[in-house]
């Protein structure tokens, strides 16, 4: 990141640009198991964006005091300990949620996306960046686990955070609550996601052919020389 | 020598105030999670056996039972918690049973992980009810397919066989080994 990107910036990205699962495709465990139900992708976006906040705020603070040779170490205990509080305030507070999350709530510790921003983004910008960052990646993670969980939550038990939404006729797609219906549907939506960006950069590549041929007649290769 | 010295004393520090805080979170926290433990086994208790109004522990015996008294102090019988193997991992359930064991009063599924839609549904009412007043003695056991009988008999559910099995055996198994245990 040399060039200085604006301070917005810097939180949108996290929504599309990089989304977490759709195109950086990193924590992609919890995503798959948790999913289940709308409320499920919500509280397991909750607990990561907060893990990734305070880790990328404290790592960015103290980035310049940690020796390189032990970065990844001081990261572990520094997540950990994030996850560990989540952990508990959720087992005290959200017993019901908690039980329904299982062991991934402990296993935040080891999701890379939380390892995979430190490393490449707060472990080399100001705290300010570091917070926007996370922020950003946190909230496409919980979209992207939202939009997961209300589809698979639709199809599989016909509501939606535990809103009936289909009718009673509607005999409910048992696969969708059970992992193949995550793989399923995970890749469906990157398919889309992919075939969106694709149209995209087509699109703009025919308005940019549209307007060399405007300004010149010959096409731009040849102008180039080739 | 010095850069050895500054890795240890880094990740040194970094532990200890990560261990400060965490002791300090979990002192607040481990009431508040013992009291949702209790909680919910009180539900629980009071869900086997509906005429319940106070429970103590059976000492004694090496897995969970309660003493289930009404409103009037009088002894209405037991709740256990047994726990047991079931399709995919443990079927952990409370079974209600009156004073002389001879009777299951209700039965409630703990913790189970058993199949979405199939072995899942030993968690409904449809299923759970069935125990309601069934005898114990001879053993409980399960039919396929039609309804059930016998005093002693429930039926399995449909493409669960294995799970609706695990939860029969489980309680036959409990109610055996509290019997004894109650013996000696």
């Amino acid at each position: 990141m040399n060039q200085r990107m604006s301070l917005g910036k810097e939180y949108v990205k996290g929504l599309w640009e990089i989304n977490p699962i759709f195109k950086q495709m990193l924590g992609m465990c919890p995503t798959l198991a948790v999913t289940v139900s709308a409320i499920n992708g919500i509280a397991m976006g909750l607990a990561v964006t907060f893990v990734l906040f305070f880790s990328s705020l404290i790592i960015s603070f103290i980035r310049k005091l940690i020796p390189s040779q032990v970065r990844i170490a001081v990261y572990i205990v520094i997540i950990a300990t994030f996850v560990t509080i989540v952990d508990l305030v959720m087992k005290a507070q959200f017993a019901d949620l908690s039980r329904a999350m299982g062991p991934f709530i402990p296993l935040i510790v080891v999701n890379c996306l939380i390892l995979g921003r430190q490393e490449a983004f707060a472990s080399k910008n100001n705290p300010g960046r570091a917070v926007l960052d996370a922020l950003g990646n946190g909230s496409g993670f919980l979209l992207a686990l939202f939009a997961l969980g209300s589809v698979r939550e639709l199809f599989g038990s016909r509501t939606i955070l535990g809103f009936a939404v289909l009718p009673e006729t509607f005999q409910p797609w048992l696969i969708m609550i059970l992992p193949p219906g995550a793989f399923v549907t995970l890749g469906l939506m990157i398919a889309a996601a992919n075939e969106y960006v694709a149209r995209q950069r087509r699109r703009q590549r025919e308005t940019v052919l549209a307007g060399y041929k405007r300004a010149d007649a010959r096409s731009p290769l040849e102008r180039a020389g080739v | 020598m010095k850069q050895v010295l500054v890795m240890v004393l880094t990740l040194g520090t970094v532990a200890i105030i990560s261990g400060g805080i965490l002791s300090r979170v979990n002192a607040w926290a481990q009431s508040l999670i013992t009291a949702n433990l209790d909680a919910t086994t009180e539900q629980a208790v009071f869900m086997v056996q509906p005429a319940g109004e106070r429970y103590e522990k059976v000492e004694g015996v090496d897995f969970t039972v309660y003493r289930v008294f009404d409103s009037d102090d009088r002894f209405v019988g037991y709740a256990m918690v047994y726990e047991g193997t079931g399709y995919q991992g443990t079927i952990r359930l409370m079974a209600g049973l009156n004073e002389d064991l001879s009777q299951i009063v209700a039965i409630e599924v703990l913790e189970d992980s058993e199949t979405p839609g199939l072995g899942a549904l030993i968690n409904e009412e449809k299923f759970k009810d069935q125990f309601k007043g069934l005898v114990t003695s001879p053993a409980i056991t399960w039919v396929k397919g039609a309804a059930p009988s016998m005093p002693n008999e429930v039926q399995a559910i449909t493409g669960a066989t294995i799970s609706s099995r695990a939860v029969v055996d489980i309680i036959n198994e409990g109610v055996a080994e509290l019997r004894r245990s109650l013996v000696e």
